[in-house]
């Protein structure tokens, strides 16, 4: 019985050697495949069981992790929900990570190789990997400022630091509360999810208005075409510039604000043009410039239409489009046509005057912090681009203060603070009597020494029709200032 | 082959010449015994320092209590089957105290998931090992002569008949348990009288057939070069593959199907040594199957979940599907013992232990646990080639088969290699029937191994009376 038994012996090898050789099949090959499976719950339970980092301002927390009894240890904690919602995103069981929550994960998660080191260390020691902190530049009476300024509107406020690019608030509404989509009942996210899908043509709250969608900026843009007129050195805020009552561009007729007219159809002084935004004097103005200089000064601006940039939340590309002829020309020097900004690039434009024709690059993490809040990584300002010279800068401040002063832009004035600015209307739609316009400001102030750069975009803000009281100025722009004021009073200023 | 010899140790060249001492191996039996039992305590420390960062108190205890199970095995064998194959306890040992220290991490999981409410399988399973442990001792003890059991073939078929077909005959509310009616289960208790029923059936097969062998082994005429037997020998295995049948039906368990006629067909292939009963045996199987899967619903969804686990991964093919998610998550090291999460694949301690230790302790871990299971068979193998007389022969071939094809059937089945079946992992999981049958198996292994390797002194070999069994000639 030998023979046989030899045999069966070596079939069981050759049994085993197969249960061998398929897990290593499953354990090797497979194995990246299975562990990333969408369907493999083990690598959310790791995460979850990991103590997650905090996105921070000033050291207090806007989103935590603490620990609970559940089965996916630590809970997401948003402890001003809403007001930072625009920035933090949400950390869903359900629907993924969203805002910072996504982009910073690596650092959050504390798999971001800045941290190795660290990590290494707890291995030795046998303390639990933590994620590492987000420590953001935002300043907190900002960010209320204009969460509080923008309720029941759909909106976006962006607030820059001009000199450094560090932004002081970003403001998006309608907004939700990212704690109830980070919960541990994936029905109740499901539900809240659902209650806040958007109905009739309302904005989904999960957008962000202040950079992920663009609108006509309207009057906002003529700070572009006098830029670009001011940079070509035929133009001083004194030069004289055709302004009359209506312009022809190839088959209409251009009107300014409520057919109103700007000098009784004679020319007039460029920084008066701005100061009451003379719609046919830019539109003119760009025609003569040439579409070269203005879409030269708008991409010096960032209005470039290419890919947007990461802050590190991305932010779209900003556009001007295609300009077909002199027509679309004239229409997009005043903010219509194809030209569509974001509101952060908005802010950037007051931003890049305010720091002496400077464009800082916008960034929104001040510092990366180890579990033990050493500083691991600190952002440092970087310059983005130069548009404009420190003297053509002077004199675009020159004209915007007088726009508050004086001008459109009257609503955003502050006691004892020079304020620069510039309002924009801008209509949707072919006719002036489809939607709302939407009602834009940007700005800046102190102008002699100028620490916050505003941008306040308002989603169909205005009111069509004759009243008067319904553009960028009377919309938009005491919002800009509630926001200003909010920043100076919490810093001393003013 | 056939032709019978008279009995003596001098013809039998594996035999030392009676009179000198053959190594006993004791020691080296010890001293693997020893390092079993501290891989087992080491892999008992890091698992509760690791989930709760500090040792229980229980964690004494328990060592005392494992360490002593082994040191009473160890003198039981010293003593009573001393000249015993000295690896088949170690990997035991190592496999029992592998299992013990999984089932306390999935314990610990389950008290966290559950919010602090405990389910404590693994003193349960240690008390089952010490059970065990009583029945190798018995087993030991009671049968100094494994040729003695040969003397209760038909009894034992009956019971283990009889075992096998309780659960079917009881109502499902008592034997049903994941749709496979396997079980008795009584006052909290649940036994797997099929685990016992494999054993006794084991021990009357080797008897009938080395009884039956030179008929079976008659070749009527030749096909394709196979010696194809005469029509009216195909009787015992019609009637074993008829019973494996039966077993499905009633019991819905294609495993437990599956490991009897494999078992059956083996012992009659050694037996006879006629190739021809392996193709009959794999023929009646592949009709049976074939016939199972187009009857029985059952059997079709677990074949179709093997085919395509992740398209049922909610569904049938949920607990295969988060198997292999384990695995691969284990990867080659694996995540450490109480770093993973082994608790999410269903029924972790019982059907699935293998793909816990896949995912804790990597393929390295795996490799390691199939390689001791590899020894422990082929070591009854070794035994099998090397004990003299026809019906240890078969009966040590048959137990270590037996363990090799639930190993790998059931191994099979958790890496999606096979269909999944309702099988346990011998000796790893949780479960007391399946353990204390398994030791019970153990225990006989170890007593013909005792047997085999014991210098033959022509005197102290009692003669065989009820079954005619000669010794044979081994060929070289």
């Amino acid at each position: 019985m030998n023979a046989p038994l030899r045999r069966v012996a070596i079939s069981v090898l050759a049994l085993f050697t197969l249960l061998i050789l398929n897990v290593n099949y499953i354990q090797v090959v497979r194995s990246s495949a299975l562990r990333d499976d969408p369907s493999n719950t083990r690598v959310l339970y790791e995460e979850y069981d990991r103590e997650r980092g905090s996105i921070v301002i000033g050291g207090n927390p806007i989103a935590l992790s603490e620990k609970t009894n559940d089965q996916l240890t630590y809970l997401r904690r948003y402890p001003h929900g809403p007001v930072y919602a625009p920035v933090t995103g949400a950390y869903s069981l359900v629907y993924g990570n969203s805002g910072l929550e996504k982009v910073e994960n690596d650092v959050l998660s504390g798999s971001d190789p800045r941290l190795v080191v660290r990590r290494l260390g707890d291995l030795f020691t046998g303390r639990d990997p933590a994620g590492g902190n987000v420590s953001l530049t935002l300043d907190p009476a900002v960010q209320e400022a204009a969460m509080n300024a923008l309720q029941g509107v759909t909106g976006a406020v962006v607030a820059l630091n001009p000199k450094t690019g560090a932004i002081l608030g970003l403001a998006s509404t309608p907004t939700y509360d990212p704690g109830q989509l980070s919960s541990h009942d994936p029905a109740a996210i499901r539900a809240y999810r659902q209650s806040l899908v958007p109905t009739g043509g309302n904005a989904d709250p999960l957008s962000n208005q202040a950079l992920g969608e663009r609108y006509s900026p309207g009057s906002v843009f003529k700070l572009v075409v006098a830029a670009a007129a001011l940079e070509s050195g035929n133009y001083t805020p004194t030069t004289t510039v055709p302004a009359p009552n209506t312009l022809r561009l190839g088959g209409s007729e251009l009107h300014n604000y409520n057919g109103e007219s700007c000098n009784g159809g004679a020319d007039q002084a460029l920084i008066d043009a701005l100061t009451i935004s003379c719609n046919t004097a830019f539109a003119q103005l760009g025609i003569t410039l040439g579409e070269s200089k203005v879409r030269t000064m708008a991409e010096a601006f960032g209005i470039d239409g290419s890919s947007g940039f990461d802050m590190p939340l991305h932010v779209v590309p900003s556009t001007i489009g295609d300009i077909a002829d002199d027509a679309a020309l004239g229409q997009s020097a005043i903010g219509q046509k194809d030209v569509q900004l974001t509101a952060m690039q908005a802010a950037m434009i007051s931003a890049a005057i305010a720091n002496k024709g400077t464009l800082m690059k916008p960034y929104l993490v001040d510092s990366v912090q180890a579990p033990d809040l050493t500083v691991i990584d600190q952002t440092d300002p970087k310059e983005m681009s130069r548009p404009v010279s420190a003297n053509v800068a002077g004199e675009l401040t020159q004209m915007m203060t007088s726009v508050v002063a004086n001008g459109t832009g009257r609503k955003a004035r502050i006691d004892g603070v020079q304020v620069a600015g510039k309002t924009g209307t801008a209509e949707v739609g072919t006719t002036g009597d489809g939607a709302p316009p939407h009602t834009w400001f940007t700005g800046f102030a102190p102008a002699n020494d100028p620490q916050i750069a505003v941008a306040v975009f308002i989603k169909n803000g205005g009111k069509s029709g004759t009243e008067g009281t319904g553009t960028g100025g009377d919309i938009s722009a005491p919002v800009a200032k509630q926001v200003i004021q909010a920043y100076l009073n919490a810093h001393g200023g003013g | 082959m056939t032709s019978p010899t008279s009995s003596g140790p001098t013809t039998d060249p594996r035999t030392p010449p009676a009179g000198t001492t053959s190594p006993k191996r004791r020691g080296t039996e010890l001293a693997l015994l020893g390092f079993a039992v501290l891989i087992t305590l080491a892999a008992q420390c890091i698992v509760d320092l690791t989930v709760t960062g500090s040792l229980r108190p229980e964690l004494a205890t328990f060592g005392i209590w494992f360490t002593a199970l082994w040191v009473v095995a160890h003198v039981v064998v010293r003593r009573f089957a001393p000249y015993a194959d000295p690896l088949l306890l170690p990997c035991v040992a190592m496999l029992v105290g592998l299992g013990l220290v999984m089932i306390h991490r999935l314990d610990i999981a389950g008290a966290q998931i559950g919010g602090g409410q405990t389910s404590q399988d693994a003193p349960v399973q240690l008390l089952w090992a010490t059970i065990g442990l009583v029945l190798f001792v018995a087993v030991l003890l009671v049968v100094r002569d494994h040729r003695l059991l040969s003397r209760f073939a038909y009894t034992l078929a009956l019971v283990g008949l009889v075992l096998l077909a309780i659960p079917a005959l009881l109502p499902a509310s008592i034997s049903e348990v994941y749709g496979a009616k396997l079980w008795i289960r009584v006052a909290g208790f649940s036994i797997q009288p099929g685990e016992f029923a494999k054993i006794c059936l084991i021990i009357f097969f080797a008897a009938y057939l080395v009884d039956k062998r030179d008929v079976l082994a008659l070749a009527s005429r030749r096909v394709l070069r196979l010696e194809l037997p005469r029509g009216r020998d195909l009787g015992p295995v019609l009637l074993a593959w008829f019973a494996s049948i039966l077993v499905l039906v009633f019991e819905r368990d294609l495993g437990s199907s599956l490991l009897l006629f494999g078992i059956f067909v083996v012992m009659l292939y050694v037996a006879t040594e006629r190739a021809s009963w392996l193709v009959i045996g794999l023929i009646l199987f592949a009709g049976g199957a074939f016939v199972a899967y187009k009857i029985f619903g059952h059997v079709r969804v677990r074949v179709d979940t093997w085919l395509d686990p992740f398209a049922y991964k909610n569904t049938g093919g949920y607990q295969i599907v988060q198997s292999l998610f384990g695995l691969g998550t284990g990867g080659l090291f694996g995540a450490g013992l109480g770093g993973g999460r082994p608790d999410q694949v269903p029924v972790a301690k019982s059907d699935f232990i293998a793909s816990a230790i896949g995912e804790e302790l990597g393929l390295f871990g795996l490799v390691a646990v199939i390689v001791i299971y590899l020894i422990l068979v082929e070591r009854g193998l070794r035994t099998s080639l090397v004990v003299r007389d026809g019906f240890g022969k078969l009966l040590a071939a048959g137990l270590a088969f037996a363990v090799a094809w639930q190993v790998f059937v059931v191994l099979g089945g958790v890496t999606g290699l096979l269909p999944l079946t309702g099988l346990t992992t011998p000796f790893l999981a949780y479960g007391g029937s399946s353990l204390v049958a398994n030791f019970g198996l153990v225990a006989l292994l170890v007593r013909i191994s005792d047997a085999a390797r014991r210098p033959a002194t022509p005197a102290a070999t009692p003669q065989p009376k009820l079954v005619d069994a000669p010794t044979e000639v081994v060929k070289p």
